[in-house]
Formats: C-alpha cells, structure tokens, sequence
C-alpha cells in the first residue's frame, strides 16, 4: 500500500474577515473555521471528520469539493492541484469529486421529478444521449434501493430515507471516485439511518468508491469509517484507524467526545463527568492548545504552546503535548447489550432475512 | 414530595384528533401512562409515531384544527381535559412546564433573558415586587449553573450558545416550581458534549426538587440514561412499556427489538446495523391489523387481521404484540 493518496488536502485554512464601520470598512478580526487542516483519503476508504458544531467539519467538506474557495492550503486529487484548476478543467475534476448533503429535503429541486434531478449530473457533463441517460437513471435506482416507477415522481412524494437515497443516486450518477458525504444520515429516524449506513456500506464496496465522511456521530462513524479525523475549533486534533481511535484515544477531547455518547444501557446511567465549559468563539481562539480552556488535563505548558500534530503510533497522530502520558481510557467498559436483547435482535434479523429473500418488495407509501 | 405512592399523572385513553376532508385523523391513538413521582418517564419514537403530540395533549396545546377527542389526562385528581383556559394557564407552570427542542425559537429574541424570566414568574405571582422576581430570576440562573448569572440576566437569547439557551429554558421552565416537567427533545439540537451537561443538570434538579418528567426523544441512548419507566410509542400508540431494564434488557414488541437493532454502537463492532425495512406509515394511511405488521419480521396472518391491545406480560411490562413473549418465536430462529 504505497500508492499515493486518491485525495489530499495540504495546510487547507478558511478565514472570514469580519469588518467594522459602514463607509471606510477595516478588517478587526477573523473567523478562522479552518486552520491549517490537513490529511489524506485512500483509495477505497472511508475517512471520517468528526466534531461538533463549529469544529470546521462542513467547512473543509465545502473547500474540498471548491464549493468555497480556500483562504491557504491546497487540495490535491491524484497529485493534480485542484485549487488552481478553473473553467472546463475544474468541472472535469468535478465529475470525480461528488458530494451528499445532510438534510435530504433542501437538497432537491422541488420543481425536478427524480429522474430529471438524477440525470441532471449527467447532462452537465455531456454524458449520454437523454434515452441513455434514462436507462442509466432506473439502474442508480435500482442501485440505491428505490424503484423504477419512481423516477417520474417528484421530491414531496419521497420519505426522508428515501430522499436521501435519491441524493445518494443523483451523487453517483456521473461514476465518481470520491464522494463527500457531509452529514448523510444525522436528519434521519433511527430505523431509516440504519438503512442509509448499510446501503452507503453495500455501494462502497460494489463500486470501490471512497468516502470522506462528515459527522457528529461518533457511533455512527464507528460504523462506517477506516480512519477518523477529530476536529476541534478548526483544526484536526487527532488521526487515527478506527479501532485505536476508539479502543486508544490519545487526545483529551476525543476522550470527552466518547465518553459523552448516551449509551443504549440503564445498567451505565451517570458514570460519565461532562466535560466543563463552553466551545470559545472562533474569533477569539485560546492561546497555546485550544482546548486547554476545557481540558480536565491541562498543565501550564497547553496555555502557552501549540502543540502540532505528531505521530504517536504507525498511523495514529495526536495534536496533545501529552499524548503518550495519558490516563488509561475505559470508557469501552460495559456489558454493551444484555444477552436476551442480542438473542432477540439476531432472531429479528433472520426472520428479516428470510422474508427479504422472497420476492416480497419494501411497501412504499403512496403519499 | 408526597408520601402518596400513587403517580402523579395519568393519561386514559387519550385520543387526538385532526379534522381532515378525509374524516377524523388520530395523531395520538388510545395513549395510556402514568407517570410516577419524582421518576423520569421516557416517551420513545420516530418521527410521526406521535409523541409529541401527546406532549402538547397533556399540557393543552395541541394547536388547530387538532383536539383532543377522548379519554382523560389526570394530574393528582384534576382532570386536565375539563378545564377551562383559565383553568389550565393555571396549571401550567406551578402544576406543568415544558422544555422544547430548539430554545432559540423559544425564546423572544428582542428581550433580554432576565426580562423573560421575570415574565414568567409574574404571570404565576402578580404580588411579588420588581426587585424580589429579578432576585429570583438571577437565583434561577444560578440554579441552572450558568456563570456569572447577574451578567446573563441582561444579555439577549443571540448572546448565548445554544447549550446557554436551553439552560436558560430550563431555568424558565422551573422557576414556579413546578411538579412535572415536560421535555421534548431537550437536547437534539445539541452538541454532545453539552447534551451530556444538560442531562446531567437535568437530573441534579430533579433530584433536588423531587418533580416528576417526562422525557420525550428519538434517542434510545438518552433514554437509557435518564428514564426510570420508558413508553415506546409508534404510529399513534404506545406499542411497550416497563422500566428502563425491560425495554433494554427483555424487549417484547419486535418494534422496540427493531430499534435496539438500528442504533449504532460505539461498544460493537458490527459491520452491518439492523434495520427495519419501509417507514413509520403516515396517520392517514394506517395497515389494518397491527400497525407494525408490514415492517415486522415476526408478522404472521393473524397480525393483519386484529390489531392487538397492550397485554401485561410480567408486572409493569406491557406490549401490544400477539407474538408476546417472543422467547418461542425465538427459539425456532436461534
């Protein structure tokens, strides 16, 4: 595994200049959303960016699709520079680069029946004659679990889940390589997420598709993810393969981000400290480590320096001056489910299964 | 804190209705609970299962052209459903108070928090003087942990983050003391690590003032955190009720099987989550039969045919499921 990395984003900062007076307007501050964040994505894996409100996740999602133009930094698809590409060049970039919004009702035209808004993509890129397109359309139907009769409906007759199926549809409508993912699941119910996640799991590995994927989740990154990437007041505090991330954080905050997971088990109520205070404005970002104003952990050193990104362990990378000296973490602990639950699941999802190997399709509310 | 053993709310039967061309539409459909003192109940569903519609029907707000058609909400002896306007402002705040899920819509952007705090309480205590209600509105800030409260009391609802608002609500909410507290998904909107101050707040309180809450969310996790007894409501009833241990540890209902099965866990490593196939059918175009049959894996011909009641499997752990107990049916699958 020497190959390069498909998609990488080197030093990416967004900054908002905020302004003050009407006539002669000067620049007082800035809003850094980003700043300096950098990593790679591999061919064929999923690479979550997960933080809260404010972190930057969506930010970078936006500046790596060039959906918003970086303030420094540079995006590199297959070692091209996709921030100094334009015109005709940046669309072909583009037609490899696909992105699926979070709230799957403000994502389409409500004026575009399915197969217009799934064939769009297409047409924009000169793919198809309109009678190719349309058989192309059926097949990403079929692909994302919808059905044919389908295509000549419009957005407001779709449920959530469904709707976000036809954002999934529409995104690999024109075969790209990497698809942002900001959010996919976080406006759905329970019952439906669970269905996204599987089919965005089946189609990844069909169609050996690599995802980077925004989240808040962490369970669901759990889910779906190689490697993860937690931010924190723009910037990544740390990086790591997924089992270690959550078996071994080495960053304060990933360890308060775990341990605040509301966990599905009576028998943990109130074992967790929340974490303390507030997230600083991006305005006024803490001196030394930015998390030192909320970190149980903090010593003198955090409020004066910076401390970078390093490399703990092959592939695990901290932005903590002490890193290697943390408490051991067991926020793993627990029984997870109760053993009759667990029985009870398994025999829902064989009655399940073998329901779903007779031709019985999925009724579909014709609302 | 009474002595009484007997709950503080009871709702029998509670039916409400929306007037459609189409006839009358049932968002919440034959809703029985108690709610016991000093105990969290948590309300469990997706989206349209109506829940908080139920939550609008106990406090009296179920907006136009919904009402509520039958069946009684009691707090203690009170009949809610008979009371007049005036009657139920009254027992709003002091008797109920709500939290909803985004405090920003809740709150008047254009006065200060204090300002609203201080409404609240007028409204309930029209004797008390200026300088005594911003004494207490400042007083329940400091009850709600938000620093520095003197400061807060003058600044506007944009001034705060959104776990600072919801605190705000909070404080609000409890400020005439109230007996129950309603919350309808407190914290949604929020971030997780402030969720967990705010659940974690939510539970000093309650603790301290001995009320009683109902907890309305989508999140099983939240649920299993903070409820004592759990109501697991889907298309309009409640489809299985226990404690927090029987819904998480013996769950009957293969609906409530089927949630467990689609939550994430951050303990496992499953590749592959369960699901429940289709969605929550809307009110107007319910299955005959059960609701959850054209979903449920266990569904067999009967289930299509009678809609089943909540029958008492073990003390206090009902489930509305003529497959229950499902240990038979799954011992032939396992």
């Amino acid at each position: 595994m020497t190959e390069a990395p498909l998609l990488e984003a080197v030093g990416v900062a967004k900054h908002y200049p905020v302004k003050k007076g009407l006539i002669v307007s000067r620049q007082v501050g800035a809003v850094r959303a980003v700043d300096g964040v950098s990593f790679a994505l591999n061919r064929g894996e999923t690479l979550a960016l997960v933080g809260e409100s404010g972190c930057g996740k969506s930010t970078t999602a936006r500046v790596v699709m060039r959906l918003i133009e970086p303030t420094a930094g540079d995006i590199l698809f297959k070692g091209q520079n996709v921030t100094e590409v334009g015109g005709a060049r940046l669309r072909a970039l583009r037609r490899h680069l696909q992105i699926v919004f979070q709230d799957p009702y403000a994502s389409l035209n409500p004026r575009l029946t399915v197969a217009d808004a799934v064939a769009e993509p297409m047409a924009v890129h000169g793919i198809g004659s309109a009678a190719s397109r349309r058989e192309r359309v059926v097949e990403l139907l079929r692909l994302t679990g919808l059905r044919p009769f389908h295509a000549d409906r419009y957005p407001h007759e779709f449920s959530g889940g469904q709707r976000q199926r036809i954002g999934i549809a529409r995104a690999l409508a024109v075969e790209p390589e990497v698809v942002v993912l900001d959010e996919p699941v976080s406006a759905l119910d329970v019952s439906i997420q669970a269905q996204v996640v599987n089919l965005l799991g089946d189609l990844q590995q069909r169609l050996g598709l690599s995802y980077l994927f925004i989240a808040h989740d962490l369970a669901v990154v759990k889910h779906v993810a190689d490697r993860v990437a937690v931010m924190y007041l723009g910037r990544i505090v740390e990086v790591a393969p997924k089992r270690a991330l959550f078996s071994d954080p080495r960053h304060p905050y990933t360890r308060a981000l775990l341990a605040a997971i509301p966990r599905p088990d009576p028998s943990r109520r109130g074992t967790v400290t929340p974490l303390g205070g507030d997230l600083p404005s991006p305005l006024a970002i803490p001196s030394g480590c930015r998390f030192h104003t909320r970190c149980p952990l903090a010593q003198p050193l955090c409020k004066e320096s910076d401390p970078p990104l390093r490399e703990i362990a092959p592939g695990h990378t901290s932005a903590c001056h002490f890193a290697e000296d943390l408490p051991r973490f067991d926020a793993e602990a627990g029984a997870g489910l109760a053993p009759v639950a667990a029985r009870r699941l398994a025999a829902f999802a064989a009655a399940r299964e073998s329901r779903t190997a007779e031709p019985t399709p999925a009724p579909v509310p014709a609302a | 804190m009474g002595v009484s053993n007997a709950p503080l709310l009871r709702v029998e039967g509670l039916r409400t209705l929306f007037s459609t061309s189409a006839g009358d539409i049932a968002a919440v459909d034959g809703v029985s609970l108690e709610v016991p003192r000093g105990k969290t109940l948590g309300i469990v569903g997706e989206s349209g299962c109506g829940k908080s519609m139920l939550s609008l029907s106990i406090m009296g707000l179920v907006p136009r052209p919904g009402r509520v058609g039958a069946g009684r909400v009691l707090l203690e002896d009170i009949n809610l459903t008979g009371l007049t306007p005036a009657g139920m402002r009254a027992v709003r705040g002091a008797g109920i108070a709500m939290i909803f899920q985004e405090p920003m819509t809740s709150l008047n952007p254009v006065h200060t928090v204090g300002d609203q705090i201080v409404e609240a309480m007028r409204a309930h205590d029209a004797g008390a003087s200026e300088a005594e209600l911003r004494k207490r509105a400042i007083d329940a800030l400091r009850r709600v942990r938000i620093p520095s409260p003197e400061r807060r009391f003058g600044e506007y609802p944009h001034q705060l983050s959104g776990g600072m608002r919801q605190r705000v609500m909070i404080a609000m909410a409890l400020a005439c003391r109230p007996r129950l507290l309603i919350a309808d998904e407190p914290t949604t909107a929020l971030d997780v690590t402030v969720q967990a101050q705010i659940l974690d707040l939510l539970r000093d309180l309650q603790a301290e003032t001995g009320m009683s809450v109902i907890l309305i969310t989508h999140d099983l996790g939240v649920v299993a955190e903070m409820a004592d007894e759990v109501a697991v409501m889907y298309a309009g009833r409640v489809v299985e009720r226990g404690t927090a241990r029987d819904i998480f540890e013996d769950p009957q209902h293969p609906y409530t099987i089927g949630l467990l099965g689609s939550i994430p866990r951050i303990e496992e490593d499953r590749e592959r989550l369960l699901s429940i196939d289709g969605s929550v059918p809307p009110p107007f175009a319910l299955p005959q039969g059960c609701r959850f049959h054209p979903r449920c894996p266990f569904a067999i011909r009967a289930c299509t045919e009678k809609d089943p009641p909540l029958r008492e499997l073990s003390p206090g752990h009902q489930a509305a499921c003529i497959r229950a107990p499902v240990e038979a049916v799954v011992e032939c699958l396992v």
